[in-house]
């Protein structure tokens, strides 16, 4: 396949493979331009998403401005809005979810990668956790409502009996809140993260693994100071992946989190998100609503920005891997 | 891979020359009205299989936006459309069509007790507001003689999705309550002051199961299919009314249509008449400009007017009172 | 370079830290080990419940004849989600033929050409703001774009109002940044050596990328392709405001047609015993499609090795 001719193709001789050169070269230019354009165009079509929700979301901007993402009401019939409770919501949902997800992620990710079970067991177990992701969002929000909330609803109402003087358990669980929430959505995440992880570990070169082993290392030390080193920015990446799913995520949020727009420390309060708020409400609204709504999104956007700015800074500064050589 | 993809999306472009005579039409709206939507076409489907519709439940709200910017043959609301909507409608005109209709009942789970519970007028709406919290309330033992009331709070479980279910509750409400009206109002989405909302009738229905002292609104069909206990309800006459298709008929039959045929029934007058009943409606042209569409959709109407409401009482759905069946085919005749 | 590897990362700097006790460092190992078969078995419980739910409501009512009847009314006995299947494989497939050369195109312009720029660090940076977005903002976009304008034509063909295309623009909006993020990923752990060998051999960039690290690749690629996959046969709202829903057999890309997800979402929102068991079947086999896509396409891809 490598042609061995001259680099140049303005020479007069006839070489054996200068056409073929020729179009390699033509072929060349055209696949370096394609990956230019399909680049820039994500970046456009980020840029196009936000000046379109942008600007539905002009007529809400200007009737509230910042006041928006302090002001704690979602009044439809007094067009009403501000943000903040579920801006409080998301970001905690979330937060709590990638929580859970991520030691559990990272722990079945170093069971499939080390040799704990024959190899073809463990095929079968990758693919149970890659059913997972399978499973629409709608039969996760049914699971939850079926078996994960009559669980969790005992459970909260036992931790405010007993300990109800600590913030996290304040309240009652009136059925949703956020800990059946973020506990489904951690589920939901858990593929991501185990599978994107997986392939991070898998990399780690065999030399160095058996290089170490020869030094006497246990198979912890080379997990620990090897293998997840390495693999750390293909964790980090995988966890900022699953952070925006969870952030984003609409159906199964909207039938467990509880739709109620209060902030409230407890773990088992009702509480409201972004994404299932307009999920929601986006049916039904008129006027101010919709522009209140595509506010709402740009926030979410923004967020979600944001998060990924700090998780960029902190990748830069541990430097615990170098991504690029 | 590629093969089979290219194979699947061949056959499927394949299935065009099968619909080359077929008028197709898409409906969207209401979430209420969609099952007995269904079977309507399905039905008549069967008997015209030249007509095929497709609806999906989008919301009421969106449904109008939908049928408003051309993007639908005809819409589904629970609300019908307000003035501003109707003028909003570039071309082809309006025609509000009460198609069938339904009750909204109180469902609650309450252990131990069997009976159907009875609550008053200045009750219920207190409970909503979030002023009675507790199920042994004087007013509410008041009200059942007879029947012993746990000392368990309530929960209310709401519609968390704006929805024409809440929109009739929350009117109904706001009619029979003022300070349910100043302090919350009706509409779509309303600011429920107490309580946690669940996505749809289903959303509320596994709310009010999975936890003992919750209440909450739910279409009768709903609560009638899954057997959800159901509270009677005080009408304007003072008498307490189980919610039935009999009650239920009866409050719509009390209503004169005005000429729009928009009607909120927000507080029925009789003694036997059930106090949450509403309308559903289609939205419609006046003028349709693809040919034979106009046709079609008069005599799928009329259908529906005449042999489909046969369909309605095992979904759950209220017939429309005969007074009202011949108002709304004048209207249906005057689609061109 | 001062480590003899060839890896993208680095080890620790300080190197192999062995500095504790043999025995300490066997004891901690092993008590690790106990706690990863832990956590792993224990985060294998919600899945097997979710599993279970999903087969005993599912597989139960379960008939073969529900691959290809269609959809039936209230009230109606019977009938199937032969239309909503076909309706799913052919949005996933139009997202994946849209999402997945953009998003190899572009990872590929991040790694090979671009790498450690400002530019890259831009791209990449909007790949992960995008996989942030809620699903029904991907149905909202494409709606505005090209759905609400039903008399939009490009030529004689008509492109605007509800269709299969549309539906399909959308999940590829959704599938896009797994898939550059997850093949980015991919490509960098392609060791640097391949690369350069490839070239000194006197092969142009396109033909070391096309020939040389994709393949190498291609496994980590497959799973961000089957993650994203999965991700897109599920989705509810985006699909609702674009490909719409159907109780017939689609006609043409651009109509509307039916998906299992959508059908889910409708048939468990009523109280309708025939259509909430569908629902449930319907699950059932939207999950065995969706692992069967993913064994063959593995399979498919270990055999060509």
């Amino acid at each position: 396949m490598q042609t061995a001719t001259a680099p140049s193709s303005a020479a007069s001789t006839q070489w054996v493979g200068d056409k073929r050169a020729q179009r390699s070269k033509v072929f060349d230019a055209f696949f370096s331009w394609a990956t230019f354009v399909a680049s820039w165009g994500t970046v456009a079509l980020l840029v196009w998403i936000a000046l379109q929700v942008g600007y539905a979301a002009l007529p809400a901007v200007r009737q509230y401005g910042f006041g928006f993402i302090v002001g704690t009401d979602w009044d439809t019939n007094n067009d009403v809005y501000g943000a903040l409770p579920l801006i409080y919501g998301t970001l905690v949902s979330s937060a709590l979810a990638l929580l859970l997800a991520m030691p559990l992620g990272v722990a079945i990710a170093i069971f499939l990668t080390e040799d704990y079970l024959h190899t073809k067991i463990r095929g079968i177990f990758k693919f149970l956790v890659e059913l997972l992701a399978a499973i629409p969002s709608v039969i996760y929000g049914l699971w939850g409502i079926n078996v994960v909330i009559p669980i969790t609803t005992p459970l909260g109402n036992w931790l405010n009996a007993h300990l109800g003087w600590i913030p996290l358990f304040s309240t009652p669980s009136s059925g949703p809140g956020f800990f059946p929430a973020a506990f489904v959505l951690a589920i939901m995440i858990l593929p991501t993260i185990a599978a994107l992880a997986g392939s991070a570990l898998k990399t780690t070169p065999q030399a160095l693994k058996e290089g170490a082993a020869a030094l006497g290392a246990t198979r912890w030390d080379v997990i620990l100071q090897i293998s997840l080193p390495i693999a750390a920015s293909g964790i980090l990446g995988a966890g900022v992946l699953a952070l925006g799913r969870a952030m984003g995520e609409t159906m199964a949020l909207a039938m467990l989190i509880g739709n109620n727009n209060q902030i409230s420390a407890s773990l088992f309060a009702p509480a409201n998100t972004i994404a299932s708020l307009l999920a929601n409400h986006f049916g039904e609204a008129t006027g101010l609503e919709v522009a209140a709504l595509m506010y709402l999104s740009f926030i979410l956007m923004a967020l979600t920005l944001g998060i990924n700015a700090v998780a960029e800074l902190i990748l830069e500064r541990t430097g615990a891997a170098i991504r690029h050589l | 891979m590629k093969t089979l993809l290219t194979l699947t999306i061949a056959t499927a472009l394949a299935f065009s020359s099968v619909h080359a005579d077929t008028l197709t039409l898409n409906s969207s709206g209401s979430t209420f009205i969609a099952p007995i939507n269904g079977r309507w076409f399905a039905e008549y489907n069967k008997l015209h299989p030249d007509v095929q519709i497709n609806y999906q439940s989008v919301g009421s709200g969106q449904g109008i936006k939908s049928f408003v910017g051309g993007l639908t043959d005809f819409g589904a609301s629970d609300a019908a459309m307000s003035d501003g909507e109707i003028a909003a409608v570039k071309d082809g005109g309006v025609v509000l069509l009460p198609m069938t209709a339904g009750s909204i009942v109180l469902s609650y789970n309450l252990p131990g007790v069997t009976a159907p519970i009875q609550l008053p007028r200045d009750v219920y709406p207190a409970i909503f507001l979030g002023e009675i919290t507790k199920w042994n309330d004087p007013k509410i033992v008041a009200a059942n003689p007879g029947v012993t009331l746990p000392d368990l709070p309530i929960t209310v479980a709401y519609r968390a999705d704006g929805s024409g279910t809440t929109f009739v509750f929350s009117n109904h409400l706001a009619a029979i309550s003022p300070e349910f009206k100043t302090k919350v109002g009706g509409g779509k989405t309303v600011k429920w002051p107490v309580g946690v909302g669940g996505k749809g009738n289903e959303g509320v229905a596994a709310l009010i199961k999975q936890t003992a002292g919750t209440i909450g609104y739910v279409e009768y069909g709903y609560a009638q299919q899954i057997k959800l206990p159901m509270a009677a309800l005080q009408n304007s006459a003072g008498k307490f009314v189980a919610p039935t298709p009999d009650s239920g008929s009866t409050a719509l039959s009390q209503v004169t249509l005005p000429d729009n045929l928009r009607a909120f029934v927000t507080d029925p007058t009789g003694d036997l008449s059930y106090p949450i009943v509403t309308f559903s409606w289609w939205l419609c042209h006046t003028q349709y400009t693809k040919p034979g569409e106009a046709d079609a959709i008069k005599a799928l109407a009329n259908w529906c007017l005449t042999d489909g409401q046969k369909f309605a009482p095992d979904l759950g759905y209220l017939p429309l009172p005969a007074t009202v069946v011949t108002k709304v085919q004048a209207a249906v005749n005057t689609i061109k | 370079m001062d480590t003899p590897n060839q890896t993208n990362g680095a080890v620790s700097p300080q190197g192999l830290d062995l500095s504790r006790k043999p025995r300490a460092r066997l004891i901690f190992s092993r008590a690790m080990d106990v706690l990863v078969w832990m956590v792993t078995l224990a985060a294998l419980i919600p899945l097997v419940s979710v599993l279970y739910m999903v087969i005993r409501r599912g597989a139960g009512n379960f008939h073969w004849n529900m691959l290809w009847l269609l959809p039936p009314a209230a009230g109606v006995d019977g009938g199937g989600f032969g239309n909503a299947l076909l309706g799913t494989i052919i949005l996933v497939a139009i997202g994946t033929l849209v999402s997945v050369p953009i998003g190899v195109l572009t990872a590929i312009f991040l790694t090979e050409y671009s790498q450690g720029s400002k530019s890259a660090q831009l791209i990449r940076f909007c790949a992960k703001i995008l996989s942030g977005l809620p699903s029904i903002l991907a149905g909202v976009f494409i709606f505005g774009i090209l759905v609400m304008n039903r008399d939009l034509h490009l030529g004689s063909w008509q492109i605007g109002g509800y269709s299969a295309m549309a539906g399909g623009l959308a999940l590829a909006i959704l599938m896009l940044p797994i898939i550059i993020l997850a093949t980015e990923e991919a490509l960098l752990r392609v060791p640097r050596f391949l690369r350069e060998a490839s070239l000194a051999l006197g092969a142009n960039r396109t033909q070391t990328v096309l020939h040389i690290t994709l393949p190498a690749a291609r496994s980590t690629i497959l799973t961000g392709v089957m993650l994203a996959v999965a991700r897109a046969a599920g989705e509810t709202a985006p699909i609702i405001f674009t490909a719409f829903f159907t109780s017939f057999w689609i006609g043409s890309l651009n109509e509307p047609t039916a998906s299992m997800a959508v059908l889910i979402y409708n048939f468990s929102s009523v109280p309708y015993d025939n259509m909430v068991n569908m629902a449930w079947s319907a699950s059932f086999v939207l999950i065995v499609v969706v692992l069967a896509t993913n064994i063959t396409s593995h399979l498919v891809s270990n055999r060509s090795k």
